[in-house]
């Protein structure tokens, strides 16, 4: 028999949109808690969070399109971000950028199956005194080097559960 | 029995960068092996970042700064007694002499730094609640009156003077009113919110608290980056406590009376701007709004709504502790008061400053940031962002406040500064500054949605943009 809504998924989307008491002005936070659950927004939870919101699929799909943070598809396990702004670049930034982009297998914004480290760009985080900055699960990094990028990426991939 | 010795390490994101939990940690348990009685601290930053890990030591005459700390600094620290302030090569003397320091004028960032972030006993000793309190005793009018008359103007970047935009939403009749902070700090070499709020969070949320009283407002939100994980964690606790002390005041119902929510972002430089920040706020994508109405009347939810940035309303808890004429007294011309500049990129001395209006732009990167950090002479500065301009070493006389730099075809933005040298290619970063505003558009207008793919047609168009001084390009 043909799934045309696919609602068994093991997500708590649900449950998560109860919590912020399915208000649909919410839905950032909302779909940032899924994600956090999931590791990824995928259609199943996406269709539940429209139906508890009382909005349209479609609106939903314009919401999480239009910010950088969301994953559609399951992204690397450990994402390092390279921060691309201006003062990371007066530092050096984009050659950093250049080796990690050779060195890591890099998928379009950190996302890639399966694949324990990816590589992401982001504009600015906050660490403009101490560049080139990085940040890695939600860990900031300051004056990083080829050296110390190799370092880290070799402890994540040691530390994979 | 002697009080054990208080030695203070930041716990600020920057100063975690480089290493200040492992050191705080070596701390403690080199006190325990050797049997001394140690409290270490975790204050915020003091905004000298190029010293992080930088410990305080408290000592009679003040605290002892040593620092940049690192794993192996720590046991050859306590071989010089630097617990009673002991002579060391990573030894500054006191904090507060430390020419940077000395020479700032500090009154949003006056505790960023000094006190625990979380602690309220800390903070109300520290001047913290008495603006609170004055409000509190005062009629909304009259809050709104001091802020207008302290010439306090927008931190974000817009500089719109702060007492008007309270004063077109308190004359709003309206059942319910919002405060909203936009904690959406995006432009690179800025990070002066971040360190206020990890450092400091009661000064802005005392400020919204103020603000609250002054327009009517019952509830108010912080929009905050998603860049920004640690600042959220601080900013969470910060609300807890603030509102289980009953700083928000008692509503008829036993609920905080003003209500404070933290919101996050997810990854939109657009957001930033403050209509946008609305939609977002309401669940939506971050796409601007057209003006009129503005904000003030018909904001989130179409209620009237302050919105101001972290720093504006950190600033207003100091404006009414010390009086609209204290603050109006820094500055220059139509900028009054101070503003904390923060010093990113090639530069030797990277941090924050905060100094009053008029300063000028070769002080900040040559006196206060002592040059490149590359040794390499500097070509160009960018203030205001990615959106402001390039300001070429021969316009570093430029005074700086709002409109100084306004002259100067340049902008403040949110106080940035960031230093390149002389291998920069401007014409680079011109495109850069291009790409950027089309992968950040949020769609709605011409200008920065297309900008770039007209220039990706062209090869002409592209290999024309070179920019001359004084590298401006305000769109």
């Amino acid at each position: 028999m043909a799934v045309l809504i696919d609602t068994t998924g093991k997500s708590e989307a649900r449950a998560i949109c109860v919590r912020f008491d399915n208000k649909p002005d919410a839905l950032l936070e909302i779909l940032h808690a899924v994600q956090k659950a999931d590791g990824y927004l995928a259609d199943g939870p996406l269709r539940e969070i429209a139906d508890a919101l009382n909005i349209s699929r479609a609106e939903i799909h314009g919401v999480v399109s239009f910010y950088h943070d969301y994953y559609r598809t399951p992204p690397a396990k450990h994402i390092i971000k390279l921060c691309r702004a201006e003062a990371c670049q007066a530092v050096g930034s984009e050659d950093l950028a250049s080796y990690a982009k050779s060195k890591i297998d890099i998928m379009d914004n950190g996302a890639g199956d399966a694949v324990p480290v990816g590589v992401a760009d982001v504009y600015c985080l906050g660490n403009c005194a101490l560049g080139p900055a990085a940040m890695v699960d939600d860990k900031l990094f300051a004056r990083m080097t080829p050296e110390k990028l190799d370092a880290i990426v070799t402890v994540l991939i040691e530390n994979r559960s | 029995m002697t009080a054990p010795v208080k030695v203070y390490v930041s716990g600020d994101a920057s100063a975690l960068s480089v290493g200040a939990d492992d050191v705080a940690q070596a701390m403690e348990t080199m006190a325990t092996q050797r049997n001394i009685e140690l409290v270490v601290i975790r204050n915020g930053t003091r905004g000298m970042l190029w010293l992080e890990p930088l410990v305080e030591v408290e000592t009679p005459a003040g605290r002892v700064a040593y620092g940049p700390v690192s794993l192996e600094d720590v046991p050859s620290l306590f071989d010089a007694n630097f617990l009673r302030g002991g002579e060391h090569s990573l030894a500054h003397g006191l904090t507060e002499k430390i020419p940077y320091f000395a020479r700032q004028e500090r009154l949003t960032f006056e505790r960023c730094g000094v006190i625990d972030p979380l602690d309220l006993d800390d903070y109300e000793a520290c001047g913290g609640l008495t603006g609170l309190r004055k409000a509190r005793s005062m009629a909304p009018s009259e809050i709104v009156d001091i802020v207008t008359q302290s010439g306090l103007r927008g931190r974000g970047g817009a500089g719109f003077p702060t007492g008007i935009k309270w004063k077109t939403a308190a004359e709003q009749k309206s059942e319910k009113k919002y405060i909203c902070c936009n904690a959406d700090e995006g432009d690179s070499g800025t990070f002066a919110d971040r360190m206020l709020m990890e450092g400091d969070p009661y000064s802005l949320i005392e400020g919204m608290v103020i603000a609250a009283l002054a327009v009517g407002a019952d509830e108010g939100y912080i929009y905050l980056r998603s860049e920004y994980p640690h600042a959220a964690k601080v900013l969470r606790a910060a609300i807890k406590k603030w509102e289980a002390a009953g700083h928000s005041g008692q509503g008829a119902d036993g609920a905080p009376a003003f209500k404070l929510h933290l919101r996050m972002g997810a990854g939109a430089y657009i957001c930033g701007e403050e209509s946008s920040m609305l939609e977002s706020l309401e669940g939506k994508r971050g796409q601007v709004r057209a003006k009129p109405p503005i904000p003030a009347i018909s904001g989130l939810f179409e209620k009237p709504t302050i919105i101001n940035n972290v720093l504006s309303l950190a600033t207003v808890p100091v404006i009414l502790e010390k009086g609209a004429d204290h603050y109006k007294h820094f500055g220059m011309g139509r900028s009054r008061g101070t503003q904390p500049f923060q010093l990113a990129g090639d530069i030797a001395r990277g941090g924050l400053v905060e100094k009053a209006f008029g300063v000028t732009l070769d002080e900040l990167v040559n006196d206060f940031g002592g040059g490149a950090l590359s040794g390499k002479p500097i070509r160009a500065v960018q203030t205001g962002g990615p959106l402001g301009a390039y300001l070429p070493v021969s316009e570093f006389d430029v005074q700086m406040d709002y409109e100084a730099l306004a002259e100067r075809g340049a902008m403040l933005g949110h106080g940035g500064v960031v230093v390149f040298n002389n291998t920069v290619d401007m014409a680079q970063q011109a495109r850069f500054a291009m790409e950027f505003c089309e992968i950040e558009s949020c769609g709605k207008c011409t200008p920065c949605r297309t900008v770039q793919s007209i220039i990706g047609f062209s090869p002409r168009l592209r290999s024309r943009i070179i920019c001359k001084p004084p590298f401006c390009m305000n769109a």
